[in-house]
Parts: structure tokens; sequence; C-alpha cells
């Protein structure tokens, strides 16, 4: 199994097209920061014109390290799920369009084990991107900006998060961010099990991710409680949850968490949806003649 | 003698369409057998479902004495194939492409019986060449290395010869026949190149529409009591004339440029050729025609 596993990530990272995912988030993340390095008070500016409250920090504090990931990741943990149905769309029908798919079924691996080893690669490829991601975002930004304490900005106020408090928080957004992505690896993985070449899953996968988005962030109130809940790109954005605070009297609270349930229950449905897809993805292949 | 492959009754349909009607077929140790019939005549589907590629029909498949449908998995790990194209990971080397192929197998395989593999299959100095690099010939050959990375005792490949030159050809031949000869490998071939498998198979299966039209000893199958005979003389003109004033006038079955074609019994070929001779026809050519193409045609109606 640990060998099989070897191979498909092998497979996976001997291809030139693996890694056009990691130059592209490494070329926007470099944008922003650079954007950031040299308009970034003006910036900070208009965000914190743009709340109610006021705050004494000065915009050059606001300006740290942590800031600049958290608005990275606000920016792109909605199109990493592209990224990742680059690969996890390819790993079936790409087998299947290079003819490979017929030499490695007729071996013998049961189909099942076959497509769980898949599909535990496609999840390694995702977490490698994050780590990239969490590389780039965190690392460098705080390299660059420096780090001070937290300003997020919500819907329903503002947090100021202590820079001491900041941390563990990124680490367990990432965890999150994670389980959101391996449930987009997954959908693709499942559309890749259906087709004989890449194109369709990736395109399929990409479209899914539109218009879920587009749904989840719809401010029409008729979708908030028929179609919202139900939607794995509603729970993607429960990672945000770690970085909203417990306030006492206007005063954040250390180490606190809002609404915890709410984060644990978005992780599980996401966990569920991840399960289905494969399920329905080993299902259909279980049978599934292969004529590629 | 248990056969290694057999195969009784089997049917296979998609949709309304019948791919393969009502197949029978046994495959015995060390032999190669060829399975012969036209594009679309049902061989591939044929092939995987012996591979489990496509889900089985009715009837039976039974493989080294075992079900095909039960044992999937110890059938497989004594089998090699190489299905149609050798279709290989292209940005991997040849190297690679056999590691990962021996992992897939359950095998561990060492940096030296890659060495070997490639030697056997003359790829040994492009081990470290991307497949993307080779010609239709090597992608052919490192498909049999593939094929034969775990050391299968049966090898089944499908239209091996697809897409070579002649070179690649005689090369492909050679190989099968040292797999049987040299390596005691049990090999299905399939092929709509008749010359090929005549040239190689022991036994022959011919298939049409999906139906068995014929199966049995190459040479039995092409040795009937009656043969078609083409003869070429230095005078096809004056010897199609005396043939059809002799006793050899109901043997004669048509004349085109040079050549006169008869049906004759197998030991009368000397007495035409004596017969020839005598009355001063310099013969040229004498030649039994009934070739397995010959035989594969009559059965197939074409």
């Amino acid at each position: 199994m640990w060998q099989l596993f070897q191979i498909e990530v092998y497979k996976i990272f001997r291809r030139p097209r693996t890694y056009i995912a990691f130059a592209v988030i490494a070329f926007i993340i470099l944008l922003i920061q650079i954007g950031l390095k040299f308009g970034g008070k003006e910036y900070v500016g208009i965000v914190m014109s743009g709340l109610n409250e006021t705050f004494e920090a000065p915009t050059d504090q606001v300006l740290n390290g942590y800031f600049v990931c958290y608005l990275t990741l606000n920016l792109l943990l909605i199109h990493i799920p592209i990224l990742v149905a680059l690969i996890a769309g390819d790993m079936i029908s790409g087998e299947a369009s290079m003819g490979t798919l017929r030499l490695i079924v007729a071996k013998p691996v049961s189909r099942s084990r076959l497509l769980l080893i898949k599909f535990t690669a496609s999840c390694f490829y995702t977490l490698i991107l994050l780590i990239w991601v969490a590389i780039f975002a965190l690392l460098l930004s705080v390299l660059l900006f420096g780090t001070n304490d937290l300003l997020v900005a919500k819907v329903s106020g503002s947090n100021i998060i202590s820079s001491a408090d900041v941390l563990w928080r990124y680490f367990a957004a990432f965890v999150f961010a994670g389980i959101g992505l391996i449930t987009v690896a997954a959908l693709s993985f499942m559309f890749s099990v259906f087709a004989d070449n890449s194109i369709g899953p990736i395109v399929a996968t990409v479209c899914v991710i539109i218009v879920f988005t587009i749904l989840t962030q719809m401010q029409i109130p008729f979708y908030d409680e028929t179609v919202k809940p139900y939607l794995f790109t509603t729970h993607m954005l429960g990672w945000k949850g770690f970085f909203y605070v417990k306030g006492v009297e206007g005063v954040t609270v250390d180490g606190s968490i809002e609404n915890f349930p709410a984060i644990v229950k978005s992780g599980l449905i996401l966990l569920v949806y991840a399960a289905l897809f494969v399920f329905v993805a080993i299902w259909y292949f279980r049978k599934k003649n292969i004529l590629s | 003698m248990t056969p290694v492959i057999e195969v009784k009754h089997l049917f296979r349909y998609f949709g309304d369409i019948k791919a393969v009607d009502d197949l029978s077929f046994s495959v015995f140790p060390g032999q190669v057998y060829g399975f012969l019939g036209q594009n679309g005549a049902g061989k591939s589907t044929t092939i995987r479902m012996l591979l489990t590629l496509i889900q089985q029909g009715s009837g039976s498949i039974e493989i080294f004495g075992m079900d095909l449908k039960k044992h999937r998995q110890e059938i497989l790990r004594q089998t090699g194939a190489m299905i149609e194209r050798p279709d290989l990971y292209k940005y991997l080397t040849a190297k690679d492409n056999l590691r990962i192929f021996a992992t897939l197998s359950g095998i561990k395989i060492t940096a030296a019986q890659i060495k070997e593999q490639l030697e056997r299959v003359g790829l040994a100095d492009r081990a470290d060449s991307k497949v993307k690099t080779f010609s239709q010939g090597m992608k052919q050959r490192l498909g049999i290395a593939v094929a034969l990375v775990h050391d299968p005792k049966l090898v089944i490949l499908d239209e091996p010869t697809n897409g070579l030159d002649p070179q690649g050809i005689a090369d492909m031949r050679k190989l099968i026949l040292h797999l049987r000869r040299d390596l005691g490998k049990t090999v299905f071939v399939s092929s709509h190149l008749l010359n090929e498998i005549e040239l190689i198979a022991d036994s022959v299966l011919i298939i049409n529409k999906g139906k068995k039209v014929a199966e049995g000893n190459k040479d039995d199958l092409l040795n009937p009591a009656k043969t078609m005979v083409e003869l070429i003389t230095d005078n096809a003109g004056k010897a199609y004339a005396l043939l059809k004033e002799s006793a050899w006038a109901e043997n004669l079955v048509s004349h085109q440029y040079d050549i006169i074609i008869l049906e004759v019994d197998k030991s009368r070929v000397p007495e035409l050729n004596r017969s020839l001779v005598e009355k001063g026809i310099n013969v040229r050519s004498l030649r039994p025609k009934h070739s397995l193409e010959d035989y594969f045609l009559s059965l197939t109606g074409h």
C-alpha cells in the first residue's frame, strides 16, 4: 500500500503541470506583498475608514505580516480549489487519456484500493500545496512586514487579536482549509472517474465551484436557509471562524473563539461531502468498463 | 493437461450489439496461441474480459484452473499483458515505467533486474531516456518489458505488431518466439495480420462477428487434402492452353496475368510439375497457396 502510494506521488510530482499551481500561488502572493509593501498604508486607511469602530492603532502597525496573510487567504482560498482540480481531476481521466489506465487496472490490485491510493495521493498534493501557501502567505509576509496585533474586519464589527494569540489560529485555519480543499479534491476526483480526458473533470469542478461560490456569497434571504447551508462552499469559509473572537465589554478574550461548534459542524459537513464523493467514485469505478 | 486459459460459452453484449457470441476455447501451457479476426470481430473485447478490464458477460473464464471472477488478483499476478498500443508514462523514463508496473504487480525490482529486463528487449542503453523520445518500435518493446516485468506465466498481447515497420515486426516475432522457446511462457496473441500469426502460432482461433469460426492446430488448419496451387511459367498462355486440353482442366481455377491457379490434391503437385516440363513448359514457380490468409478469408466469407 505504502509503495503504491509512493509511486502515485512520484507520478504527480514528475509532471511539469503539477508545478503550475505552485508557480501561480507564489506569483499571486508576491504580487499582493509587493503591492502592500509600496501602497499598503493607503490600503489599510481605506479598510479602516470602512469600519464603524475607531481604532487607536496607527496604520503602520495594522499593516503587519499577520494582516497581509489574512488578506491573502481571503483572496486566495476561493481560487486554490481550481488549482487542486488540475491534479485531482486528472488522476483517473488522465490515465485513461494516456492509455495507461488499462495497464494499471489489469494489474493485481483491487479497483477500490487503486482508487483509494490515488485519492490519498491527490490529498497529499493538496496538502503540500497548502503548505506552500502557508510558507508564502504567512512566513514570507511575517518576514517582510513583521508581526503585530491582527485587525480582522467582519460584518458585525471588528476584532483586534493580540499578536501572541494569532499563530495558533493560523495553524487551525490552515488545517480547516485543508479539509475544505480535500473536499474539492474529492469532487474533482469523482468527476475524473466518469471521464476519459482531463478537461471534462477540471471544467466540471471549476463550474461547480463558481456556481456554488456565487450562491454562497449571494445576499438574498431566500437562499440563506434553503440552499446555502447545503453547499460545501459555504462551509469552506469556516476557517474564518478561528479569527472571530469573543469579546467582553469591547475587549477580546485571548484564546477564545466566537462560535467553535459552528466550525466543527462545517468541518464535519465537509468531511461527509468528501466521503460521499469518494464513495460514488469507488462505486462507479468498480463496475466501469475500461474501453480507453 | 490443465489449460492455461479455458473459456466456455462466453457472451458479451454492448447494448443490442453482440460483441462476443458463444465463444469457447482452450489455451494449453507453452503454446503461442494466435487469436485471429478482422477489426471489430470481438478480439479486443475478449482480451479485455480476460484481463477484467470490462465486465464478463455470461459464460465462464478460467485461467490457471481458477475462476477469473473469484480469483482475479491471483490470476493477474501471473499474467502480463500489452493491450493494443503500448501506452506508457511518456514523461517518465523507461526505468521508471518498469519500476511502477513492477510495484503494481506486487514485486520489488532491483536495478540489476531492470537492466536485465531492458536488455532483453534491447533498450538497456535507453534506460534513463523519457518514453516520449522513443520510436513506436521502442515503445512496443518497452511495452513487452512491462508485460514481463513480474515474470508472468501467461503473456497476453493484443495486436503487438500494430504500427511497427518491417524490422520492428520481425523483432517482435523473434521476441514472441523467445518467450515460448527460451522462457517457457504461454503466449496468447491477437492480430489481424494473418501472416504474422502463421509464422509464430502453434494453435489458432479464428473469430468473426464475435463467433468462433475455426480453432485448432495451425498445421491442421492449413493442410487440408486439397490445396490451391499458384503456377508461374515462362509462357503462361501456352501453359494454360495445354492444361485446359489435358486431364488437369477440371483443376483449373483461374488465369490472371502470368499466374495460373489450380486446385489439386497435394500429393499430385509433383506430377503437375512433371507433366508441364515434359511438354516443354519451364516452370518458374509452383507453390501451394493455401496460407492461413486464404483459409481465414474463406471462413469469414471475404
